[in-house]
């Protein structure tokens, strides 16, 4: 048979299709409804969150942080309950990182507020000393595209029917409705913060990254 | 069989790939050692305001590294293989040739896009698969044409068997083309709303489904780029090189057909102990066990073809290389198995022993080998001899060195880190703050930072020593018929 197939360049592509096509099929549908479902409780981002989660992603935070608690008592004890496959229901893309040169970030909204990554931002290691994190002035200075986190929302709720305006769930509304809850989300975290530039900013109605992205990791819990 | 040189082989596309190869591989490594460095020494994140730091810098060297380098190799020796195992020449075909130029220009033109974007923090975070999907759409364009020129060259083909070689390249074309396609399904925001970036996409997955796709994807990413074309390359170079026939053809089959079958299974081992369901975990526990058989099948097949053969050797710096390849495949392939089993994994996994794991393979094995290839492609493109076999023995014992310093420094670094993350005191509460565990690793990270500046300098060295092979050295009139010959 092998020679045959030596011979038959066309069935013996096919052949190794299904050698290799198999494996990812036992292994991903039996389970995808399943891991797809919400834990009770779970919601969507914000719009706010969502333009920090875009922050997040930009800079590659996942590159040294993950999120993903395991159940080991070591991880518990450091960074709170462990994952449930429920409470990522909502994360596209999922952003557990494989790599940990800082710590885990799953519940740090628990433990951490707006100051203490106002600073943390700006200069690590005076928070942190020794530690080994880039400062990221920038995002004072760069500002978040609520636009592009709205136009994802917007996405999720009309292709995979994300719960937005439902009870109990996030308002998202027309763009220029969705801008007004934006603007009042921000302010609740730019008011605890001490950046002139960011203040001044926000002043003239602009949200800088740093506001989006602290937003959003408080909002992980 | 009929004599290599009645044949015109046109090398045309193959060196256009060789030239990327070296350029890429130069700017992936710089990248790579210098966020090594960072580790170590965080002021280097300031060099360039905020497309300087480790986080937009880590995604650019895996890309230009696996995508740039790795790729650009596989190609180059495609287009040189391919001609010469099928027995036809691609200018035989003047589609074929057409073809192989689109290929490459496209593809540079997709690099170039993937250099830009993810310096301007454009990503979709998936590893190794950061691409946004317009880049997307480029990369399986390129895709489908190496594809159309594989199958081109395979029907026009005057020798009818396939030799094991071709087997893999079909297998690495297939295989990448069903994980890119079903792990970058996205859905572009801007074609659905109307408004935010028009490149900006979501995934089509959530959570833990993302994850396993993510995984199922970047696990078999690495089969197929790093393991699956990189065994063509040593199935056709290692016995040219050496003038010795493949020890074993049962053993290739059982080593083709069992990496094929198990390997897919293996992305679950990225995922112990996170949300995925339990039994996918074991499963890719044991498959990666079961792993070490098909790819330890087809080391051995390499190292046993050297039989009788082994002054080469101390004689020949290529065989150097591949037989250092081989043994950096059983190495790196002996390891990933421990690092799969689920105790070991709890210890394992977030740390600096991945890297660690990672690195034995893509320097030892796969940049070896690519190295070997190109050196032997040289004289028999060129029609010049390899311009200095002093420099190359050098750069050999520098890159070994280097790759041992990384290896090493990352097993302890590794170690250190989980059993500081899991240590308690006399009361069970932990021992150590995360920070501890971090500063207690910076002579590590200096050290592996030394290695992989080591293994940098090697690879300068051999682009020079390729450079001048090119140009500057003497011209040989006949095709070698096994070892390269080179200049002392």
């Amino acid at each position: 048979m092998f020679h045959w197939l030596e011979k038959n360049p066309f069935f013996f592509a096919v052949g190794i299709f299904v050698v290799i096509a198999y494996a990812g099929v036992i292994t991903i549908l039996p389970d995808f409804m399943n891991s797809a479902r919400p834990v009770v409780g779970t919601k969507p981002y914000t719009v706010l969150q969502l333009a920090g989660r875009h922050v997040y992603i930009k800079d590659s935070c996942n590159a040294c942080h993950s999120q993903l608690i395991r159940p080991f008592k070591s991880e518990t004890d450091r960074y709170g309950m462990y994952s449930l496959s429920g409470e990522y229901a909502y994360d596209r893309p999922f952003l557990w990182g494989s790599k940990r040169t800082g710590p885990d970030l799953m519940r740090v909204g628990n433990y951490r507020t707006t100051d203490w990554h106002e600073h943390h931002m700006l200069d690590p290691a005076s928070v942190v000393p020794g530690s080994i994190m880039p400062h990221y002035k920038h995002m004072f200075s760069n500002e978040a595209d609520i636009e592009t986190a709205y136009a994802e929302a917007l996405t999720v709720k009309k292709v995979f029917n994300t719960p937005y305006d439902e009870a109990g769930m996030p308002k998202l509304g027309t763009f220029d409705e969705s801008k007004k809850i934006v603007l009042a989300e921000a302010k609740a975290i730019v008011d605890d913060m001490k950046s002139p530039e960011v203040k001044e900013a926000f002043a003239k109605g602009k949200i800088k990254e740093i506001v989006a992205i602290i937003a959003y990791l408080n909002s992980l819990k | 069989m009929q004599s290599s040189n009645m044949i015109n082989y046109d090398y045309s596309v193959a060196k256009l790939f060789t030239i990327a190869t070296i350029v890429f591989g130069i700017v992936g490594m710089t990248i790579g050692v210098l966020i090594a460095f960072q580790m170590a020494y965080p002021e280097l994140n300031n060099l360039a305001g905020e497309y300087g730091t480790f986080g937009r810098l880590r995604p650019l060297h895996t890309d230009t590294v696996i995508f740039g380098f790795i790729l650009s190799g596989v190609w180059a020796t495609w287009y040189y293989i391919g001609q010469r195992v099928l027995k036809v020449s691609m200018a035989e075909s003047p589609f074929l040739m057409i073809l192989g130029k689109l290929h490459f220009w496209l593809y540079i033109l997709g690099v170039v896009a993937v250099v830009v974007t993810l310096f301007m923090g454009i990503t979709t975070s998936k590893e190794y698969a950061e691409f946004e999907w317009p880049i997307d759409i480029a990369i399986v364009i390129v895709w489908v044409i190496w594809g159309m020129s594989i199958f081109g060259l395979i029907g026009i083909r005057r020798e009818k068997t396939l030799y094991i070689s071709v087997w893999y390249y079909i297998a690495t074309f297939l295989g990448v083309a069903m994980l890119y396609l079903f792990n970058n399904m996205e859905v572009p925001t801007y074609l659905v709303t109307g408004l935010g970036d028009w490149w900006h996409s979501v995934s089509m997955y959530a959570g833990t489904n993302d994850a396993m796709v993510q995984w199922w994807y970047g696990h078999n990413a690495v089969a197929f780029v790093f393991t699956v074309p990189i065994i063509a390359m040593i199935y056709y170079f290692l016995p040219k090189e050496s003038g010795q026939p493949i020890f074993s053809y049962k053993l290739s089959l059982l080593s083709f057909w069992g990496l094929m079958f198990v390997y897919l299974w293996a992305g679950g081992h990225h995922l112990l102990y996170s949300t995925v369901p339990d039994w996918v975990q074991t499963m890719g526990s044991i498959f990666s066990v079961v792993l070490i058989l098909p790819s330890w099948g087809s080391a051995i097949n390499m190292l046993l073809t050297m039989k009788g053969e082994w002054q080469q050797l101390k004689e020949n710096p290529l065989i150097k290389f591949m037989v250092l390849a081989s043994t950096f495949y059983m190495f790196s392939t002996l390891e990933g198995p421990i690092q799969a089993i689920k105790s070991v994994n709890a210890l394992a996994h977030f740390t600096d022993w991945i890297p660690g794991h990672v690195h034995d393979g893509t320097l030892g094995w796969v940049g070896f080998m690519i190295i070997a290839a190109l050196l032997h492609m040289a004289p028999r493109m060129y029609k010049r001899e390899i311009y200095s076999k002093k420099l190359l023995e050098l750069q050999f014992w520098l890159q070994t060195t280097g790759i041992v310093l990384y290896f090493s420094s990352m097993w302890i670094a590794g170690i250190t880190q989980g059993m500081m993350w899991r240590a308690t005191d006399q009361y069970g509460n932990l021992a150590y703050s995360f920070i501890d565990t971090v500063t207690v690793l910076h002579p590590y990270y200096t050290i592996r930072g030394v290695g992989g500046l080591f293994y940098l300098v090697g690879f300068f060295m051999f682009a020079y020593n390729f450079y001048k092979t090119m140009t500057a050295s003497k011209v040989i009139g006949e095709e070698p018929q096994s070892t390269s010959p080179m200049a002392a």
